[in-house]
Parts: C-alpha cells; structure tokens; sequence
C-alpha cells in the first residue's frame, strides 16, 4: 500500500512537471547591462498558442501603457529612454485574436549606471597594450636607443621638390586636405606643413597654402609661422598667402585648379582628407608639370594620386611623416610602438582563424564583447 | 605659457574623452557631449574668420589689379549676393527679413536664393566632379602602361572590373558553362571587390588606425606640437 | 625644344580624349542602346533591408550629398523612397550637408508625382532639414531627437507633427539610408546608429567610394547593404520593376567604360611604338 502511495504520488508529480514544462512562459526585465542605467532589457518565452502580446509599463500612478507589440513566442526588447536608479514595473499580456484568452507576466527592475562597459574589455586591453608598447619605445629612445624607419620616398622628395620649385622661381602649394581640424589627418598634414614651411623659409621659396575650412585656415597660419620662425625668416612670413577659399567640396577644387593653372607651382602637396576630388586636383597639377606629392588615410583615393603624383605617402605613412622629418628620437619612438600593434594584429588574426577552424568561438566571442 | 595652455587642455581633453569611452556611468557620458558641443559652437563662429578672409584676399588682389583681377569681382560679387538674397527672402520654407518674397517667387519660380541655387550653383557643381570623367580618361590612357609585374596586374585587374560594371559584361561571358560559372566577368568583378580589394582596403585601414592612434598619443602627450605652431 | 614639342602633343591627344569621351557619352544619350543590368548582393542586401521592414516603421533617410553628386546618388534616392513608400514606411529625411535638405525636397518631389495626394507630408514623410556637426548629432539623436530638431523645414514644431509622435530618440527608427558622398556621411551613421544603437544601415555611395565601405559588409552587418554608384542605382530600379534615370544611365556608362579601355589599349601601343623607336635610335646609334 505504501508502495502504492509512492508510485501514485512519483505520476502526479511527473504528470505536473510534464504539464508545466510544456506550459511554462517566462519573462523577465532586467537592467541592460554594462549602459549609462537608462535602458532595461525585456525577455519572454511564451507558448506558441497566443499570437499578440502587450508589453506595458506602469506609469507613476500605476496605469500600465503599452511600450512595444510585436509579437513573437521568444524574443527580446531593449526599451531606453529610461532614468537611471529608477524602479520600474512591467507586464506582459499575451493573448489569442479574439481575445477570449490570455495570459499576463509580471517583472520590475531597477535600473542601474554601470562604472565600466565590460563589452568594452578586450578593447581596453588592446589599447593599453599598443599604447603602453609606443610609451616603451619613447622612453626607449628618450635613453638614447637607435631606432631604425625605413626610407620613405615620398618625405624624402620634399627636398627635392622645394629644390625645384626654387630653380623655377615658382611658389609651393601646399593643400592640408578637405576635412576640417577635428580630422587627425588635417592635423598631421599641418605637422608636415611645419617642415614644408621651415624649408621653404630656408630656401626663399613661396608656399600658397588654400585652406577649406576656417579652423584650419587659423591653424595653417601659426604652423607656416612657426616654420619661418625656425628657418630664421619670421619677416619672409606672408599671411595672405594662407587663405581661406570656400566650404564647399567642388567650389575648391575650383579655386585650387584655378591656382594651380594661374600661378603655375613647381611642387605640388596633397596631403591630408581627400575625397573624391582627389583625381582633379592631382590631373590638373599633373598637367602644369610640376612635382607632386600626396598623401591620405583614405585607400580609396590612393589609386587616383598613385596614378598621377610622383610619390604618394599611403595610409600610415601620413601620420609618421612628422616623426620621419624632424627625426626627433621621441617620435621616431612612437612609430615602433605602432609597428607593435600592427604585429599584434597579424598575430590576432592568425589566431583568430585558427580558432575559428577549430571551433573555439570563445576567441571570436571575446573581441566581439560578448561574454 | 603660451603653448603649455592649449598642450594642457589638448591633454585634459583626450584622456578624458578616451576615459569617457569606457565609462557609461555619469557624469563621464556628458564630457565627451559637452566637449564635441564646444566644437561644434567654435567652428560656428569660425565661420566668420573665413568669410573676412575670403573678402580681405579677393578686396587687396582687386585693389592691386593683380593678374585676372576682374574674376575677383566675379567671386565678391556671387559671395554678396547669394548674402543678401538669403537674408532678405530667405530660402525654401524658411522666411527671410522681407518675409517669404511670394511675389518674386512668383516672377521667378522660385526665391532668389534658391534660383540661384537650382540654376546656377547645382549646375556648377556638376560640371566640376563630371571633371573626373575626363581625367580618369586621360589618366587611364597614361598610366595603364604593360610594363613591371605590378603595372601588368593593376592593368588585368582594372580591365576586368571595368568591364564587369558594364551591362556589356553578362553578355560577353554568357557562354561560360555553370561548373565554371566563377570567371564570368561580374562574378569575377564581384569577388575582386569582395576579396584582394577589400583584404587591402582592411589593412591600410588598420595600419591607419594604428597610426591615428600613434599620433593621437603624440598629440595628448605634448611630444608632437607643430599643430599649435610649434614651441614658442 | 623637344620638352615643348612633347608638352604639345600631350595637349593634342589630351583635347582629342576630351573630345571622343564627349561623343562616348552623348551619342548613348541620344540613341539609347536598350542595354539590360542585374543586379548583385550587395544592392540585394539593401533591397531586403527595406523589403522586410513592417510597414508603418519610422525610418531615416541621411542626405549627405550636394548637387555635385546628384547624378549618382539622386536616383538612388528616388528610388528609396519609392521603395520605402510602396513598404508604407514614415520617411524621416534629414541631412549632414548644407544642400542635402534640398535634395531631399527634389526627390520627394520626383516621387510624390507617382504617389499623388496617396503621400501627405507630414503623416507619410518630413524633412528635418540641415543639421551640422556628423556623429555628435547622432548621438544626440539617440539622446533626444527634438532637441537635434525642434522644428523641420517648414518651421513646423516637432511635436505638431504627426509622424513624429512617438519618436522620442533615434532608437525608435527602423532602419537607417545614409547616401553619402563623403564626409560627415556613412561612416558616422555606421559608427554611431549601427555600432552604438544597434540599427541597421543601408548606405549609398558614389562608385568612387564605394570600395572603402565594403570592409563594412560583413557578418556584424554594420552595413546591411551598399549601393555604390550609378550600376547599383540601376539595378535598384530593377528590383523595383522600373526604368528610371539611373538605368538609362547605364547606357553611356556603359559605352564610356569600353572607350576608356580602348584608350589602355591605346595607350599601351603608344608606349610600344615610342620603346620600338627608341631602340631602334640605339641600334643605328650604335652601329
């Protein structure tokens, strides 16, 4: 008899599980994680029978208004807007067409700030490493280390441009690209403005400077400036001869190849933003004959100046231009550090399809922040 | 004194921003907002720097009779008026300081401003980037040269997928059986783009971003100053 | 002497280029050719993004153009909308260039002519106009959208209009149509709007751009889709069922294309004959 009791007892709870499993409906909302505490994420398993949901929230008086009604039987919402260290309440209703049957789920949550984006970890990690390797090589190069950078044809044409330009009695023009100052390419096209200018000075050569944006213009001024003023010749100095031409695109492409065509310069530099004016500015200046230079961060410009200039700095070799001409051991320092990180990629990579083979998804997981 | 403020504002600002990145929490958030608002406000007013200069440039090379110095005119002359329509009528829904100008949208079809604009600015504009048309031409017919290893396969390349963004392309490879489907021309074109071009499209752009990151550092840290105009 | 000589016949066949390109263009104009395009994924991808959508959704349209660019990026344009209007989805246009808002009041134009009163600016569409600054006012979007516009470009108050009622930041926007001809534009949208905010972006580029957005398309899908230049605005047209301008472009696109692959040609028999006469010099020179 007792037996009995037990094995009747062992069914109903096996019935009860196997009814509850199948009718099992889950929701919950929790604080979104790793965000500034103003959204909450809301996710719910339903039974395939209902066909419309309501996810509502309740208002301060505690009237619960709809938030979002698409209807799926697993899914998820991330509602924000939200105020950070609030408790909110929910409810889900699910319901079939004529809603002679539904069901509703409660949830509250309080939203929290969090201190650190964990989804952002593997990001952090890979800076500190690059820039903790370019601080290394500074120091290393501060102690006196001799570091080697290979030849950059380009920078090291520039000589021979002013050169030219100085033979010909013709000025240099010099065009920082067409982004504005917030672009770290216009900053290091002003960086090697700085030298372009110094050497210039030195050899009493004329620099036309057409500018697109007013910052830059301003910027462009006190860098030509200082250039002079370290070539010795602050009274050579022209300001008009950095000018603002006009903000829109092809409005300066005009004005440049009309300074191009006009006042004929024996060398010409692109370096900076370029976009797709990149090919008429470096056509036109390949047809008045003069000596060009170029650079961008932009690959898909790089084929047009290839195409057409004498030398062209692609990608990086813009940013170390700085480094390579003042040969300031400081700098030079910084460059190795990049070389690190680049390094470092390969190696991520290469890692990354190895694991990937191998079915390790945790690898591809982690850079992606998904813990 | 000079050069050491904007070095340490340069430095306060990106660690900062560069801290803010990673910290949702407030108030990090609001610095890089209010920071990239700051911007946004100086280069507003930044404006008017190039605008004085534009007229300074264009006034002293008329006042010189410098060569061409009629086509100055022509620049101060647009600049104005384009100017003073905006101001007096304004431009597409937003009214001027005469109000909407109905009667001489009437006449014209539309306010000055945008007459211009339609008329004379859009057709401009067009001329200029058809400009490229013209140079790829002469530039294709100078540099595609069969010379080096490297000259020949930028030469093969650009052919194919030249002619793989035509409607030519389907019908000049139509006949190449299914089994061997890869080297018609579009798919060819496709997985050019889609592979070698952008295999070394990613990588200048990495070894870019790696050297934005190896100048931002210069910049924060003060080692790289030529910028600010150098030291003083 | 010979530097000029050489100076001038480079100008010579320059203009004669000029000239024949002219002809290679106009001529198909003219006499339409009637040549057919297909279309390829990545404009497939962009086209699905929008076919998918609900209707109803509230979308953006990003004009991050100027008339420079009209010819390549305008019938994309038109094309979107038409497409996003047959889906009944609530257009938002807006733009990150001066001359964009204007674009996109020629190219609603353009459509509403096949829509008729069927579209009501307002209920159906708006244009927020012009707004400086690339992604910081994304961000802001994603912060509060009324703030970034208060009023389109009617001067209409944000909250008189309808169909932006229940938008309150640009996280309620379905998806995101950036046609960028350079910068701020598509790297912005897909930097902040998809990388940020997690919505999905369409983007549509001059062919010249194109290729540096490809690395963008790609399992993360920080780009669902990429139309880049005039083709792909062709076969947009197609998948829709029509023949707009984009596909009677294709026609001197087309023609230009073979005559600059013809001038290689051209140009690499120049270089044969000139190496041939030079050595040919050497060897009488020589002996």
């Amino acid at each position: 008899m007792k037996n009995l009791h037990l094995i009747l007892l062992f069914l109903l709870i096996g019935i009860f599980a196997f009814a509850t499993s199948e009718g099992t409906e889950t929701y919950t909302a929790e604080d979104a994680p790793w965000d500034d505490g103003t959204a909450v994420l809301h996710r719910w398993n339903l039974s395939a029978k209902w066909e419309f949901l309501s996810l509502q929230k309740a208002d301060s008086l505690g009237v619960y208004q709809e938030i979002f009604n698409e209807f799926s039987p697993s899914g998820q919402f991330k509602e924000t807007g939200l105020n950070p260290d609030t408790k909110y309440q929910y409810r889900l209703v699910a319901y079939n067409e004529e809603r002679s049957d539904s069901t509703s789920l409660f949830s509250e949550t309080t939203t929290q700030q969090q201190w650190f984006a964990m989804n952002k970890l593997p990001l952090l990690i890979l800076l500190v490493i690059v820039c903790s390797s370019v601080l290394y090589y500074i120091l290393s190069a501060r102690k006196g280390k001799e570091l080697f950078i290979r030849r950059i044809s380009g920078l090291d044409s520039i000589d021979e441009a002013i050169g030219r330009a100085t033979e010909k009695g013709k000025p240099i023009l010099f065009v920082p690209g067409i982004s504005d100052l917030g672009d770290i390419q216009t900053i290091a096209a002003l960086n090697i403005l700085n030298q372009v200018a110094m050497k210039s000075a030195e050899y009493g050569t004329e620099i036309l400077v057409p500018c697109r944006f007013s910052m830059v213009m301003s910027a462009a001024r006190e860098t030509v400036k200082d250039g002079y003023l370290k070539a010795g010749k602050p009274d050579a100095y022209k300001e008009d001869n950095i000018f603002y031409v006009t903000d829109d695109q092809f409005g300066f492409v005009a004005g440049v190849d009309g300074i191009m065509l006009r006042e004929l310069p024996a060398a010409n530099f692109f370096l900076g933003a370029f976009w797709a004016e990149s090919l008429i500015l470096a056509e036109t200046g390949f047809t008045t004959g003069a000596i060009q230079t170029a650079g961008t961060g932009q690959p898909h410009q790089l084929p047009f100046f290839v195409v057409s200039c004498d030398y062209t700095l692609i990608g990086e070799e813009l940013y170390a231009a700085s480094a390579y001409l003042s040969r300031d051991p400081q700098q030079l320092g910084s460059l190795k550090g990049q070389d690190f990180g680049k390094l470092l990629t390969i190696i991520l990579i290469l890692a990354g399809i190895i694991a990937e083979i191998a079915g390790l998804g945790w690898f591809k997981n982690f850079f992606e922040g998904v813990f | 004194m000079k050069s050491k403020i904007p070095q340490f504002l340069a430095f306060i600002s990106g660690v900062v921003i560069l801290v803010a990145a990673f910290i949702p929490h407030t108030p990090f958030g609001m610095f890089e907002e209010t920071l990239t608002n700051w911007f946004m406000i100086i280069s507003s007013f930044a404006i008017l720097l190039g605008q004085s200069s534009l007229i300074q440039s264009n006034l002293a090379k008329i006042s010189q009779k410098a060569p061409d110095w009629k086509y100055h005119i022509a620049t101060l002359v647009s600049f104005g008026a384009m100017l003073i329509f905006g101001l007096l009528w304004g431009m597409e829904n937003t009214p001027g300081i005469l109000g909407q100008g109905e009667k001489i949208a009437e006449n014209l079809g539309a306010k000055p401003f945008d007459y211009l604009f339609e008329y004379a600015f859009m057709p401009l504009s067009s001329t200029m980037f058809s400009l490229l048309a013209f140079y790829i031409a002469s530039a294709a017919y100078r540099a595609f040269i069969f010379k080096t290893f490297e000259s020949n396969l930028l030469l093969i390349t650009a052919v194919i997928v030249m002619l793989g963004r035509t409607s030519f392309a389907t019908v000049l490879t139509s006949w190449i059986p299914d089994s061997l489907h890869f080297l018609r021309l579009p798919e060819l074109t496709d997985f050019i783009m889609q592979y070698p071009n952008t295999a070394a499209q990613r990588a200048i752009l990495i070894s870019a971003a790696l050297g934005v990151v190896g100048a931002s550092l210069r910049i924060i840290l003060g080692i790289e100053r030529s910028y600010l105009g150098g030291d003083k | 002497m010979s530097n000029d000589i050489n100076l001038t016949k480079t100008l010579r066949e320059r203009r004669i280029i000029f000239l024949l390109l002219v002809l290679a263009v106009a001529i198909p104009i003219i006499f339409p050719l009637g040549l057919k395009t297909h279309s390829t994924p990545l404009t497939e991808k962009a086209f699905e993004l929008i076919e998918s959508t609900p209707a109803g959704s509230p979308v953006i349209i990003s004009f991050d153009y100027d008339p420079s660019t009209v010819t390549e990026l305008q019938p994309m344009a038109i094309a979107i909308i038409e497409h996003a209007w047959r889906k009944n989805h609530k257009i938002i246009a807006m733009a990150m260039w001066p001359q964009g808002s204007q674009m996109a009041d020629m190219a609603f134009a353009e459509v509403q002519k096949k829509f008729g009163e069927e579209k009501v600016y307002g209920v159906d569409y708006v244009n927020l106009g012009y707004k400086p600054g690339g992604m910081v006012i994304i961000q802001a979007m994603g912060r509060n959208l009324k703030t970034v516009f208060p009023k389109d470009t009617a001067m209409i108050d944000y909250d008189d209009i309808p169909i932006l009622k229940n938008i309150k930041t640009i996280k309620e926007i379905k998806y995101v149509v950036s046609l960028s001809a350079g910068d701020p534009g598509l790297r912005d949208w897909i930097m902040t709007a998809n990388g940020k905010f997690g919505i999905p972006v369409a983007g549509g580029t001059t062919a010249v751009s194109a290729p540096g957005f490809l690395p963008y398309v790609n399992d993360q899908n920080q780009l669902s889709g990429l139309l880049g230049g005039l083709k792909a605005a062709a076969e947009y047209e197609l998948l829709l069922g029509y023949e707009g301008t984009a596909s009677r472009g294709m026609n001197p696109q087309s023609v230009a294309h073979i005559f600059i692959l013809m001038l290689i040609v051209a140009g690499n028999i120049r270089v044969w004959r000139n190496r041939k006469k030079e050595k040919m010099a050497k060897e009488v020179k020589n002996g």
